[in-house]
């Protein structure tokens, strides 16, 4: 009888390790000469953050370079972010990709990088330290004036427009709110901006937003959402709530978004380059490790894409299904 | 009166039995912590260290504290959902008194740690006064901390940088010569204390006692309403330590954070041979279940396993801790 308790407690362990055994199986567990770089990221699971993930992959593979890509299940799990870049620095990598979800908590784990010299590659947003070699990222404020400008051209310049803003906190969310409603300010005093709503980049609690915003403002002319999550519940909301003339524009791509604005039912979004991301974070990572200087920052673009050029080559590059 | 005296004394009988059981699950549980550990050693070069041991433990202690606290209340038979949010309305409280009001250190870390009291206290009431039971009372409590951090922080994290000494509590090696985080010394502290209360005081055998037989437990006298209402206040306060010890290691409040760490903590607790049906469980069991998370966690991620493996295998284990339970209740 105590044998077999015993085995049914150790039991754990035993799934544990061999279900471990499998997964490792897949990856590279190869080490040898080739340059490591761990990456840890804002997000995971995301559509954007898997984009970030292939690029980094196929780069690291065409240069012969090995990386691992972790990230915490959502934006607000800081501590989570903490116990990942200790457990990647534990590694001993040749160099680290770091997306900061809060840059002051993470400042005594890059210090180390830093002792350990491990090179510091910030991306996505900014790590608001001096470690970090350089900053690979999209200019968030840019991208979202682009939305703006697009929308108030479509518009004509005159109108009620509301926002569906992903997050308050983190320095994307309040980006592209800022980068959107100053450029309405300064541009298309036509243009009354309604206070941007919250809904997580959630698609439900984004499209529930957006029918209390469509029952409230019956004349409402146009909506922006500020990420792929965040767009998708727009879409949802604006066709839920039956209301027509509601121009919606949007950010980032997905399949739900590329088909939103096929069929006309959004007008076009800014899409970032993630997979240039990706790429163009292990090569600044390799250039790094052979002690190459770089530039402060790399800019990894953006584009603004609607019905006339989602099938141009440019585009199609960047946008992920 | 004196026949439910006698059986008041039974069920407490019954919980101190339940104790001795309960050694066998957590050394079962502790033997799995070795073996897991064993593995990574030798599948990775880098897991077996100083540096990653005291790093495992240092990632353990947010929700080990959380962990100890919810482990009164599960005994107890109850369960708290609002622990993941209350940690972070606490830590925002805590920058509300040591920021914004500017008390001292030694003021405003008790006043953060007591608002955690608070909390389980609306809890208690609530399910013990108002009955309602335990799941939906903190589930509403959950969502009113989510709310109340972000509306007290303006939604914005708050710093503690000018607050000298705070990360210390943390970060800081109070061991001189030694690279071992206060935080962790924290966090044993909490569980001895948490421990002799349990297993040694009135509050610990009234615990067991309601978990196992609640209405045993009224009839013969004691004023359940009130013990349960103590047993949640009590667990409280490992909220509001939690609260201080995920700031004080950010060296911020994120009044976004906590969601999904009752969950973590909840696992911990049932790894560790604590029963969801209330009346047996250890703070001992509590600290290995936590740990197991923890040497899991780092050690998948110190060998590079896809993240997407990493939650299939940590839920697989609890799986075979609830099984592993169940049959030895099955036995018993």
């Amino acid at each position: 009888m105590l044998a077999r308790k015993i085995t049914a407690a150790l039991a754990s362990a035993v799934v544990a390790l061999s279900l471990a055994a499998c997964g490792s199986a897949g990856d590279g567990a190869g080490g040898g000469g080739e340059p490591y770089v761990a990456i840890v990221s804002k997000g995971f699971q995301h559509q954007f953050w898997q984009a970030v993930k292939k690029g980094a992959e196929q780069e690291a593979s065409k240069r012969g370079a090995r990386v691992t890509f972790v990230g915490p299940a959502t934006e607000q799990e800081v501590e989570e972010q903490l116990n990942m870049l200790t457990n990647a620095l534990a590694k001993q990598p040749d160099a680290l990709g770091f997306a900061a979800l809060d840059s002051k908590a993470a400042a005594p784990l890059l210090q180390q990088a830093q002792s350990q010299d491990v090179p510091v590659i910030a991306f996505d947003s900014g790590v608001d330290s001096g470690i970090p070699v350089t900053t690979v990222a999209t200019d968030n404020k840019a991208a979202a004036a682009e939305a703006a400008k697009h929308l108030a051209e479509e518009l004509g310049g005159k109108g009620k427009v509301a926002l569906v803003v992903h997050d308050q906190t983190s320095l994307s969310g309040v980006d592209r709110r800022d980068g959107f409603v100053e450029w309405m300010e300064q541009n298309a005093p036509g243009i009354t901006v309604l206070p941007a709503q919250y809904g997580g980049g959630d698609q439900l609690e984004s499209a529930n937003i957006t029918k209390s915003i469509i029952s409230a403002n019956p004349d409402l002319d146009g909506i922006y959402a500020s990420n792929e999550g965040s767009a998708i519940g727009v879409i949802k909301g604006v066709q839920e709530s039956g209301a027509s003339g509601v121009t919606v524009v949007g950010f980032d791509s997905g399949q739900a978004q590329i088909d939103a604005i096929r069929n006309g039912q959004m007008l076009g979004a800014v899409t970032q380059n993630p997979i240039g991301m990706g790429e163009r974070l292990v090569d600044a990572a390799l250039k790094a490790i052979e002690g190459q200087r770089l530039p402060e920052t790399v800019d990894t673009g953006f584009y603004w894409y609607d019905k006339s050029n989602i099938d141009d080559e440019k585009i199609q590059a960047v946008l992920y299904q | 009166m004196t026949a439910t005296k006698v059986s008041a004394r039974e069920s407490a009988q019954t919980g101190l039995v339940t104790v001795a059981k309960g050694r066998l699950q957590q050394l079962l549980a502790f033997a799995s912590l070795i073996v897991i550990s064993a593995f990574f050693s030798v599948a990775s070069p880098y897991f077996f260290s100083y540096d990653n041991f005291t790093a495992i433990l240092f990632s353990t202690v947010v929700i080990g504290t959380l962990a100890i606290g919810t482990t009164f209340v599960i005994i107890a038979g109850g369960i708290d959902l609002s622990i993941g949010t209350g940690m972070a309305l606490c830590a925002v409280m805590s920058g509300v008194f040591l920021v914004d009001i500017g008390l001292p250190l030694a003021l405003g870390v008790p006043a953060a740690i007591l608002f955690g009291g608070l909390i389980g206290l609306v809890n208690g009431f609530n399910v013990a006064v108002l009955k309602i039971p335990p799941f939906i009372a903190t589930l509403a409590m959950m969502l009113v901390a989510q709310g109340l951090a972000l509306v007290l922080s303006d939604s914005a994290p708050i710093y503690f940088t000018d607050v000298a000494g705070y990360t210390d509590i943390s970060t800081g090696n109070l061991l001189p010569g030694v690279r071992f985080p206060n935080a962790v010394l924290v966090l044993l502290g909490a569980a001895l204390v948490a421990a002799v209360l349990l297993t040694k005081t009135v509050l610990g055998r009234y615990t067991y006692s309601i978990g196992s037989n609640e209405e045993a437990t009224a009839l013969s006298g004691i004023n359940v309403r009130r013990w349960k209402i103590a047993i949640y206040a009590f667990a409280g306060l490992f909220i509001g330590l939690a609260g201080v010890m995920i700031s004080a290691r950010l060296g911020s409040a994120q009044p976004a954070t906590g969601m999904g760490y009752e969950l973590q903590a909840i696992a911990a607790v049932v790894i560790g041979g604590t029963s969801l049906s209330g009346g047996k469980g250890s703070i001992v069991g509590t600290l290995i279940g936590a740990l197991i998370i923890s040497v899991l966690n780092n050690g998948l991620q110190i060998m590079s396993i896809p993240q997407e493996w990493q939650n299939v295998i940590l839920g697989c284990v609890i799986l075979v801790a609830v099984y592993t339970d169940m049959i030895r209740k099955k036995e018993t």
